[in-house]
């Protein structure tokens, strides 16, 4: 096992590249995605200027969170082949430096959008890196199965924060949203723990198919599922949007099922027979970006 | 330290000094441009 390669002498600074690379830049992808549709789909027009700022601030914000997640798992990360290479684990950097970069990105992506937005907006998204990480990272992560539903939370605030910044306020409509990634995250995220076989087991992170077995982690995906699509379809149904959005959230929704379906049905335990599981994976990525996509179309369109 | 970690050291501290500025002007360039912004909003 390789857990530290090389440490450095103890005068040595980081690069800026580690520091950018504790931000897990990849994942920021989809937050700055949900959270620009949020803001976008709001009745508040911003002008463009605010508008960057209160996107800015969701990215800091959650590159903030995912450097104290890194701070905090050094020993996690250390101990899995796919996290082993990450700036602290390899020792390119020391924990403090980590801890110091992310408490300060935290207060400034928060402070910053108070500034340039609301306050509401922001106070939401300093729950959403407190949530993170005390709740998930610290508290549940390595307590329970179910950990991928609480880090589906985490993941679900962008676009309230962007609705939030836009309005000042949160209705109906965001916290459909805030349910849809949430519903939408274990599904996805399992489908991928089935066919990939990582190495949480040894790390200490009870991950649902190594802790309850391939059959009952099938059976959850299709229970979150159901929730999930009424989550989807919910804010035509309630006419909060027009019928662009219905056709696609009930088209999307639709195949989302069928491959679900077909997931639960499997019965495969080696990753090669896992197509129903690769294809709800690489289907969900491609659901909760068209659906998004087609919120903010039927806004604009005004169908 | 050796030689060669001094001169890496400096090399880091160099670019981790250019990066900074670049952040910093960048900073600028934003709080100028919602202060407009929030005057066009609230104020005139």
């Amino acid at each position: 096992m390789n857990t530290v390669t090389h440490s450095l002498p103890a005068a040595m600074p980081a690069d800026w590249r580690d520091f950018l690379a504790l931000t897990k830049p990849r994942v920021m992808t989809l937050v700055v995605f949900t959270g620009l549709c949020g803001l976008l789909v709001a009745p508040v027009r911003l002008p463009p200027a605010l508008a960057f700022a209160a996107i800015l601030c969701i990215a800091l914000g959650a590159g903030a969170a995912a450097a104290l997640n890194m701070w905090y798992e050094a020993d996690i990360d250390a101990q899995m082949k796919r996290t082993a290479s990450r700036p602290l684990p390899a020792g390119r950097m020391d924990r403090a430096s980590a801890l110091h970069f992310g408490v300060g990105l935290s207060f400034f992506s928060v402070l910053l959008m108070g500034v340039a937005t609301n306050w509401v907006a922001a106070g939401i998204l300093a729950v959403s890196i407190l949530f993170y990480v005390f709740v998930y990272t610290i508290w549940l992560k390595r307590r329970t199965p179910q950990n991928i539903v609480i880090g589906g939370a985490a993941g679900a605030f962008p676009p309230v924060i962007g609705w939030a910044a836009a309005t000042g306020d949160v209705t109906l409509l965001p916290v459909l949203l805030f349910s849809l990634i949430f519903l939408w995250t274990p599904p996805h995220f399992w489908a991928l723990s089935l066919f990939v076989r990582t190495d949480y087991a040894n790390a200490g992170v009870p991950m649902l198919p190594v802790v309850a077995g391939a059959k009952a982690t099938r059976v959850q995906i299709l229970l979150y599922t159901a929730p999930m699509i009424a989550a989807a379809v919910a804010p035509w149904a309630l006419h909060l949007t027009g019928a662009v959005y219905g056709i696609a959230a009930i088209a999307l929704s639709a195949v989302f099922a069928l491959l679900a379906v077909q997931v639960s049905l499997n019965r495969a335990t080696e990753p090669k027979e896992m197509g129903p599981e690769k294809r709800l994976f690489a289907f969900s990525i491609l659901y909760l970006f068209a659906i998004f996509g087609a919120l903010v179309a039927d806004r604009w369109i005004g169908l | 330290m050796t030689p060669q970690d001094e001169e890496e050291v400096r090399r880091r501290q160099k670019s981790r000094a250019v990066v900074m500025a670049v952040l910093l002007l960048a900073f600028a360039a934003l709080v100028y441009a919602v202060s407009i912004a929030k005057m066009g909003l609230y104020g005139g």
